[in-house]
């Protein structure tokens, strides 16, 4: 029982970060954009927020400078790929590439940093609760924040005009542009934002989740939280149930590695991604479908005067 | 195309061809050209030149834990031999094709000695050392050698059991938890010394693994260290490079030890001792061997005894009784007179791995593929 | 102040000249990042672009590193100019890697050198069949093939680690991850003695040569690109957009598994978990800067490989570290797409208010 609360524990840690880069991406591609450069934005994320806990010794900071890399990174992603109109995939990668190789040259004078203590989070009488206790309740504030945003993103996108703007320039710039947006700049907003999230996501990883810096620490979770908005057709709760899924895959393989169960590590690697493939086919298969799930301008370049 | 945007083609091709030989050119002049291999020094009675060495890492200088080790190591050599050497690094050079160009490149430039510092660049640095004979290599952790190629390794499972010793002092559940990277000869050992050592102090003890695959993957290596502790370990040991695992103790409020270098920053509350490779006595050795003209071709594996392997800063908690066992260990390893893998030893299948007083050689412990009894499972891929 | 103006009809000049603007840019910061750093620009320049070429061996390294990276662009090109956005040829250069490997395991001490086509043969099939899964979900249920074949190169990188740790695994080999080293047979021959330049090269080459020849001058390769790009149309014309996916992911699927062969039974002589080395991704930018064209692809494989070999030497030589090299491929693709706009927009200079 104790261990079952503790691996539900450990798996909404491991999900919170997918969880918070996903959603991002998900504001991304709820405008029409792919942003493949999720990658080197937590990376160099990871680094900003890493070097400003060791200078100021404030986590909070550390989250702030992460999003800050984040959000700018995306905003040359985004004037390149918006007024620019160059290949958004093309440009997504240059930036993932570039990301890696910038924060492995910024972080070198980190490495052998650490931070300082972290204090333990529990949550006074509910952490004490037999079960529910450790397994929800004692977790560092980012995995609230990470369902809180959750339920923030729902709100906005569908009970909110500003949410409405935005998806419909999603399915049809062309329309949302007639009818008098502004659509590069709600677009290029929505570039930033999801920058922003990515950034918080990958300063979390090493302000807390490894208070450490080594260059390629994200280790491809940006590139899951990729696939995840995709698992997820589009949909803030489903990514954040899928978070949760996906991370919890890999503390299942310990979890079944500790109990002696020999499945071979690789094929519950595989699982997320496998599974990924398999919702993409579920949901394209039917044209209607997809339209009703996947943003229709997704990767499609917008020309205004057109 | 037309003509004109022939012509436009041209113009801009042969003016970016003039501008970049121009550019080049100039700087080339600066430059002597190396030659690939140096002339021998004509017998003149100045200082000798001083002695090239190379080192390839396959990870980075900053990692704290095994080429951070190896680059002390490195130091030590311009430390002890001040300007009689000459000693340069390339980091991160993949175990793959890449490797082999490195190294050729290494000995194209001069260097005479030249470290490799993981297994994968076995086969890259034999067929450079069978096409220079000029020059010497050293292989970490291999086992394939040459005339001018040589092996060199380092009885990690020496601090894995003093490890072990306090861990067995120091659990409160009896379960201990290790963090393996991949499932080679040496990591079995080293989780087998660990668990040998508990037992000497606490026959209970059980030790639970979980296999990242990886050397070095401090997320992964986190989770793999949240669910040992969360599979009921108290004490965590790791044969991973990252501080990840103590950072995790540390954390989880449990204890854990430093490996490859000192860890004790990374989690002092949890910090109970580390188990650090000391590369410089080999490393001086190796290279007063080339200086003075007696290397030769070996294998060497040096622990305790040569002043290679060592447990350093323990905790304060840890009770004298256990740390005086601990000095005894190092100084029965030290003077031959305490064995670690002396029968009778079971594996946890029940078999007789090693008799009653018998002591195993260098070529069982080669090949070790087994675990002791108090260990749960079973060795991955066997 | 600044403003884009379509241009009437794309400009001829700027699509030869924004890769060389776009070198040119990436060289500038990279003077600037070398001064910034301490160390001498004109001799950090000259370890990039010089080192790698000026030795007959230095040339032959470069020609290994860059054999790989020119196939699998001159497959994605068939791709990217079909508009079918094939972003898995990592995927497809393992599994080809894969079966090129599972043949030259059969080999043992008797085996006589028709093994070596096999291998290669296998290699082309394994990428084929790897791509091919994208194709047909992509064709049956409209999957995003983006998405699909992304999501492929890390099951690729699974079956690999599964193959090596497990079945695969040398039984002499202590149990490390890797199978045993390939029978000396098996190896792909090479170009000469001295280097490990192989006839991989030669098969690049004439691959650059057959592709210009199919895009430029065959029917087959007009009716592929116009399927890609404007499927209605090509229904008009009578052209298969359908067979221009199939023929598409399957060219680039095939090209990547032959680079993946050639790599592991060439200088790598085995498969181990390190097969993955990046060059799928790298192969997309090798495409976009040779501008998807055979002779610009050449050029762009050649100069992926001086930054590659370049921040080698840059360590060893000014101490400067490994990570430089990927900043410099991320900014060179960067300054790319953003020089590239020059070719459909002009900069004008407008007074007063926008």
């Amino acid at each position: 029982m104790d261990a079952t609360a503790l691996l539900l524990a450990a798996t909404l840690s491991a999900g919170t970060v997918l969880a918070i880069a996903a959603l991002g991406l998900l504001i991304n591609e709820k405008a029409g954009i792919v942003n493949l450069g999720a990658e080197g934005m937590m990376l160099c994320a990871a680094i900003a927020g890493f070097a400003t806990v060791v200078h100021t010794g404030n986590s909070w900071l550390g989250f702030a400078a992460g999003m800050a890399a984040g959000a700018l990174l995306a905003a040359i992603f985004g004037v390149l790929v918006i007024w620019l109109n160059t290949n958004q995939y093309a440009t997504g990668l240059a930036l993932s590439l570039f990301g890696a190789g910038f924060s492995a040259f910024a972080g070198i004078r980190y490495v052998q940093e650490k931070l300082p203590e972290q204090a333990q989070h529990v949550i006074p009488w509910l952490g004490d609760l037999p079960f529910v206790g450790p397994a929800l309740f004692r977790q560092h504030p980012m995995v609230y924040i990470a369902m809180a945003l959750t339920a923030g993103l729902i709100w906005f996108l569908y009970r909110t005009r500003a949410g409405l703007v935005l998806r419909s320039v999603g399915e049809s710039p062309e329309s949302a542009h007639a009818l008098g947006y502004p659509v590069r700049r709600i677009r290029l907003a929505a570039v930033v934002a999801g920058g922003a999230l990515c950034g918080l996501a990958g300063a979390y990883v090493s302000v807390v989740y490894t208070p450490l810096w080594v260059e390629g620490m994200i280790a491809g979770k940006g590139w899951i939280a990729l696939a995840l908005t995709t698992f997820a057709t589009w949909r803030p709760a489903r990514v954040l149930l899928g978070a949760y899924l996906f991370g919890g895959v890999t503390m299942l393989q310990f979890h079944l590695q500790a109990l002696g169960v020999d499945v071979p590590p690789q094929f519950l690697t595989m699982l997320p991604y496998l599974a990924t493939i398999v919702v993409l086919v579920l949901i394209s298969r039917n044209p209607r479908w997809i339209r009703l799930n996947m943003p229709t301008s997704i990767g499609k370049p917008f020309y205004p005067g057109s | 195309m037309t003509d004109l945007q022939k012509r436009s083609l041209l113009k801009l091709a042969a003016l970016s061809a003039v501008a970049s030989a121009a550019l080049i050119g100039c700087g080339k002049k600066e430059e002597p050209a190396p030659a690939p291999v140096p002339a021998p020094v004509a017998a003149a009675p100045a200082k000798p030149e001083p002695l090239k060495i190379a080192f390839a890492y396959i990870g980075p200088v900053g990692d704290g834990g095994w080429t951070f080790a190896h680059d002390n190591g490195r130091k030590a050599i311009e430390k002890e031999f001040g300007d009689k050497v000459v000693t340069s690094y390339v980091e991160k050079v993949p175990e793959s094709a890449d490797a082999e160009r490195v190294i050729r490149d290494m000995a194209g430039q001069g260097n005479k000695l030249i470290f490799g510092t993981t297994f994968g660049y076995m086969e890259p640095m034999l067929k450079v050392a069978n096409d220079t004979k000029g020059v010497k290599f050293e292989h970490a952790t291999g086992y394939k050698t040459a005339e001018n190629m040589r092996t060199y390794d380092s009885r990690t499972y020496e601090g894995a059991y003093m490890a072990g010793v306090i861990a067995g002092k120091m659990s409160k559940t009896g379960t201990l938890g290790v963090v393996g990277s991949i499932p080679i000869p040496e990591v079995v050992r080293n989780i087998n010394a660990f668990t040998l050592g508990a037992q000497s102090v606490n026959p209970k003890v059980k030790t639970k693994v979980v296999w990242v695959n990886e050397w070095f993957n401090p997320p992964k290596e986190t989770e793999a260290a949240t669910s040992l502790i969360n599979g009921g370990a108290d004490v965590l040991f790791q044969n991973t490079d990252s501080s990840a695992v103590l950072q995790t103790a540390e954390k989880m409020n449990k204890r854990a030890f430093g490996w490859d270098s000192d860890m004790t920053a990374y989690g002092p509350k949890a910090h109970l001792g580390s188990a650090v490779i000391n590369w410089g006595p080999y490393y001086i050795k190796a290279v007063k061997d080339a200086l003075d003209g007696t290397w030769t071709t070996g294998q060497a594996w040096w622990g305790v005894k040569e002043g290679a392997i060592d447990m350093v800063s323990m905790a304060a908690d840890v009770p004298d009784d256990t740390k005086k066992r601990v000095d005894e260990i190092k100084a029965g390893l030290k003077d031959g007179s305490f064995s670690i893998w002396k029968g009778p030893i079971m594996d946890n299948t029940g078999k007789e791995l090693i008799a009653k007083d018998v002591v195993a050689d260098d070529k069982f412990l080669g090949g070790l593929k087994s675990y002791v009894k108090g260990v749960e499972g079973k060795v991955p891929g066997n | 102040m600044l403003r884009l103006e379509a241009r009437p009809q794309p400009s001829k000049l700027w699509s030869f000249a924004s890769p060389v603007l776009a070198l040119a840019i990436t060289v500038l910061i990279g003077v600037l990042l070398f001064a910034a750093l301490g160390k001498d620009p004109v001799r950090g320049l000259q370890i990039f672009f010089w080192e790698p070429i000026k030795s007959p061996y230095a040339l032959g390294e470069l020609m290994v590193k860059a054999t790989p990276l020119l196939i699998i662009a001159l497959g994605l090109a068939v791709c990217f100019r079909s508009n079918v956005w094939n972003i898995g040829a990592e995927g497809q250069f393992v599994i080809g890697a894969v079966a090129a490997g599972g043949v030259a395991l059969l080999a043992d001490k008797t085996t006589g050198p028709w093994i070596v086509p096999a291998i290669i043969i296998a290699g082309v099939l394994g990428g084929m069949v790897w791509a091919g899964i994208t194709a047909l979900l992509r064709d049956r249920f409209n999957a995003n093939e983006i998405l699909v074949s992304l999501m492929l190169v890390y099951v690729a990188d699974m079956v690999l680690s599964y193959l090596v740790f497990g079945p695969w695994k040398d039984p002499q080999g202590y149990n490390f991850p890797q199978t045993k080293t390939f029978e000396a047979v098996t190896q792909i021959p090479r170009l000469m003695s001295g280097s490990r330049v192989s006839i991989g090269l030669l098969i690049a080459l004439a691959g650059a040569a057959a592709l210009w020849i199919f895009l430029f001058r065959t029917y087959a390769g007009f009716a592929q690109q116009v399927g890609g790009l404007a499927p209605s149309a090509a229904r008009y014309a009578g052209f298969s957009s359908r067979k221009a996916l199939w023929v598409a992911l399957l060219t680039s699927g095939g090209a990547a598994g032959l680079a993946g062969a050639l790599e592991v039974a060439g200088p790598i002589g085995q498969l181990t978990p390190y097969v993955p080395a990046g060059y799928g991704f790298a192969a997309i930018i090798v495409a976009f800067v040779g501008r998807l064209h055979p002779a610009g692809m050449v050029f762009s494989a050649i100069l992926m490989s001086m930054f590659y070999i370049g921040g080698e030497l840059a360590q060893s030589r000014l101490g400067l570290p490994k990570s430089l090299t990927g900043v410099f491929q991320g900014l060179l693709l960067f300054s790319l797409l953003a020089c590239d706009t020059l070719i459909a927009y002009r900069v004008t200079w407008r007074k007063g208010a926008r």
